[in-house]
């Protein structure tokens, strides 16, 4: 096996850089993203990384320069956050329609104002609609894991998408573990170098890409892309499973289980929170409860057929969103809540906002969302599609 | 020195794009490629160019392109060239081909970080002088004066923004003034471009006749009378040392406006004080033939 190491996820990402063996990095400070574009500029000065470093202006700039390098065969890496994901969100969308397989870490943090540098999914939320693949990690291994995985996932021809690993502020990105760095060669076998079957921006074969398509051309290239986030789904679960052979790492692809075999009431979550909802599925196990563990790994594509599977046997769902689609509800609770109209599915729901602008959520504040939803489902109350939980009086 | 005779007889800018009749842009964007050959690369944001070179899945462009988002070229372009020395693919020109809009406005903080980079990018701004391409708005290139859509009773009461210095001032190798109107001056400049590293500025006016209002076959007449009466003067920063690269004598700059209906509007008090801004830019150029502005690193 690899070497352990204690480092942070912030020191994981940019080590999976360097094990996917990118070739061109943009990069643009933000905290708390800072130390990953930190660590790779030493990498890469040190020798130790042999990439071009490209310190951009701004990280609208960095995604340009990505999609630039990945337009003529580069793998092209990039890591940003909050603010910076949103400055950039312009050319997410050009990264997904030119067909790029760039990746990135984004750390998750709230948006201001009020400035707030603490973890929220809003940001990544956020970009919900632009087509890339979009990842929730929930310790500084699965960053690492996650990001290698996913260069493989995105450049599978036929998926030719970009995607991104999430990790919490601070709690992730800050927070040392201990961390299994695999062997250079292992990763090599895993993850061969980058070798587009589709386009490229060569002398040699002169094709103009990203020129106008109109109503009778455009429609079939966005179906495309949907075509791309099914494969996706279908690649990332084989490849999570080709990952586990061989560095015996399981993450069971868009979501991971914790004793949901035989549950009945499961808990829903994302990120960060999905490491500590562990524990409060334990203590309501404890009290018996018969909860499980529904961790959302990828929330694009989403998980719809995972989600239809687990719920077979389910009385009520608790599901805990870090972010808010103001005027509606969580984001992941509302594609659920769709999921399970499709299945004609009726289950108690307790939908929660909860942990924004960094807000600490404890096993314990699980349990007791848990127990909310339990207590809506003995009485017949039907719950509000947002429940703000821990509000404070002004 | 290219000449007539030397520029290549290979079509790289094909039959079928959509320019409007008498685009300056147009003949620029042929000699250019007539000039830099097949191993160039172009990227181009948001612009006429972006429209006009033809629709999904055809293209009047014989080098690759590859389209991108309209302030994001410099960037683009940075990574296209980092990314092919990595690649270890050589002698390829990256080209950017950039409006005026997507220069001198939205562009230019892409294009500045590009240029403090050094990043080995040849920068063409083609200037018609306005968001022509949405239907002539104003720019922050667009003359004192002129009318456009979204100035459109008092015409621009601003001065145009002086992208050519405002490049210089990074301290990049090259930076040079062109006109469609003198395509093998544009040539020269373009070869010096592209024998030098880093990034390289040429600034090209693009009379436009949808958008400057006048008869489409007076483009290279207005492209040289621009030059003329030092409404758009020919220079070049070679390494911080500025050069007229030609010195015509001064026409009075209302033989340049009169065959233009966006300066129709313009009263003779207008005229007067361009006139009076452009004798004074023309000593203070004239001052400066041959000085080192900036120094060279």
């Amino acid at each position: 096996m690899g070497e352990w190491k204690i480092i942070t996820g912030n020191r994981a990402a940019a080590e999976a850089a360097k094990l996917a063996r990118v070739q061109v990095v943009a990069a643009y400070p933000i905290t708390p993203q800072t130390t990953i574009v930190e660590y790779i500029a030493h990498m890469v000065e040190s020798g130790e990384l042999d990439a071009k470093y490209i310190r951009v202006e701004s990280e609208h700039s960095a995604m340009a320069a990505c999609i630039g390098a990945a337009s003529v065969g580069a793998r092209a890496f990039t890591a940003t956050s909050s603010h910076g994901l949103l400055l950039m969100h312009e050319m997410l969308h050009w990264a997904v329609g030119a067909r790029l397989p760039i990746v990135m870490a984004v750390v998750n943090r709230s948006l201001g104002p009020p400035w707030n540098i603490h973890s929220e999914h809003q940001d990544a939320i956020s970009q919900r609609d632009t087509g890339w693949l979009i990842s929730f990690a929930s310790d500084p291994q699965e960053v690492l894991d996650s990001i290698i995985i996913l260069y493989k996932v995105c450049e599978t021809h036929g998926v030719y998408l970009p995607g991104f690993v999430s990790l919490d502020a601070f709690v992730l990105s800050h927070t040392s573990m201990p961390v299994d760095i695999p062997p250079q060669e292992d990763v090599d076998r895993f993850l061969p170098p980058y070798k587009p079957r589709h386009y490229l921006i060569d002398v040699e074969n002169p094709k103009t890409y990203g020129n106008i398509a109109f109503p009778d051309r455009y429609m079939e290239l966005r179906w495309s892309i949907q075509r791309g986030q099914e494969l996706a789904a279908q690649k990332i679960k084989e490849y999570t499973r080709e990952y586990a052979k061989a560095f015996g790492r399981d993450y069971q692809g868009l979501v991971e289980h914790y004793k949901t075999e035989d549950a009945r009431h499961l808990l829903v979550t994302a990120g960060a929170m999905a490491s500590e909802a562990r524990i409060a599925v334990d203590k309501l196990r404890d009290e018996g409860v018969k909860a499980g563990l529904l961790k959302i790994r990828f929330y694009r594509p989403f998980p719809r057929e995972d989600i239809e599977k687990v719920v077979e046997d389910i009385e009520s769902i608790t599901v805990i969103d870090r972010n808010i689609s103001f005027g509606m509800g969580g984001a992941m609770a509302t594609d659920l809540t769709a999921v399970l109209y499709d299945m004609g599915k009726s289950i108690t729901l307790g939908r929660f906002i909860a942990g924004l602008g960094g807000r600490d959520v404890t096993f314990e504040h699980m349990a007791q969302m848990v127990k909310h939803t339990l207590k809506a489902h003995h009485s017949g109350e039907k719950l509000p599609p947002a429940v703000w939980f821990g509000l404070r009086e002004w | 020195m290219m000449t007539v005779k030397k520029l290549s007889r290979e079509e790289l800018l094909l039959p079928g794009h959509a320019a409007c009749p008498g685009c300056g842009a147009m003949i620029a964007l042929r000699t250019m490629l007539k000039t830099l050959g097949r191993r160039t690369i172009l990227v181009i944001p948001a612009c006429c160019t972006s429209v006009i070179q033809a629709l999904v899945p055809k293209t009047s462009i014989g080098v690759p392109v590859l389209n991108i988002a309209f302030a994001a070229s410099g960037a683009a372009a940075s990574g296209v060239v980092e990314a092919l020395e990595k690649l270890r693919r050589k002698d390829i020109n990256v080209v950017v081909w950039a409006g005026d809009g997507g220069t001198a406005d939205i562009g230019i903080q892409a294009l500045s970080g590009a240029a403090e980079r050094k990043n080995n990018i040849i920068y063409i701004c083609y200037d018609n002088e306005a968001y022509m391409n949405t239907g002539i708005q104003r720019s922050g290139a667009t003359p004192y004066g002129a009318w456009t859509t979204t100035t459109p009773i008092k015409g621009k009461t601003e001065f145009k923004k002086d992208m050519p210095m405002i490049m210089a001032a990074h301290g990049i190798p090259y930076v040079a003034t062109a006109s469609a109107g003198f395509p093998l001056d544009f040539a020269n400049k373009l070869l010096k471009a592209s024998k030098l590293k880093g990034l390289k500025y040429i600034h090209l006016l693009a009379p436009c006749p949808t958008g400057w209002r006048y008869d489409s076959k007076l483009t290279v007449r207005l492209g040289r009378l621009a030059v003329w009466t030092w409404m758009w003067p020919l220079f070049e920063v070679e390494h911080g040392v500025f050069k007229l690269t030609l010195k015509p004598k001064p026409r009075p700059v209302k033989e340049f406006l009169e065959p233009q209906g966006r300066f129709r509007r313009m009263t003779p008090e207008e005229i007067e004080l361009l006139q009076k801004w452009v004798d004074q830019r023309r000593e203070l150029l004239l001052k400066m033939d041959g000085a080192r502005l900036f120094p060279q690193a």
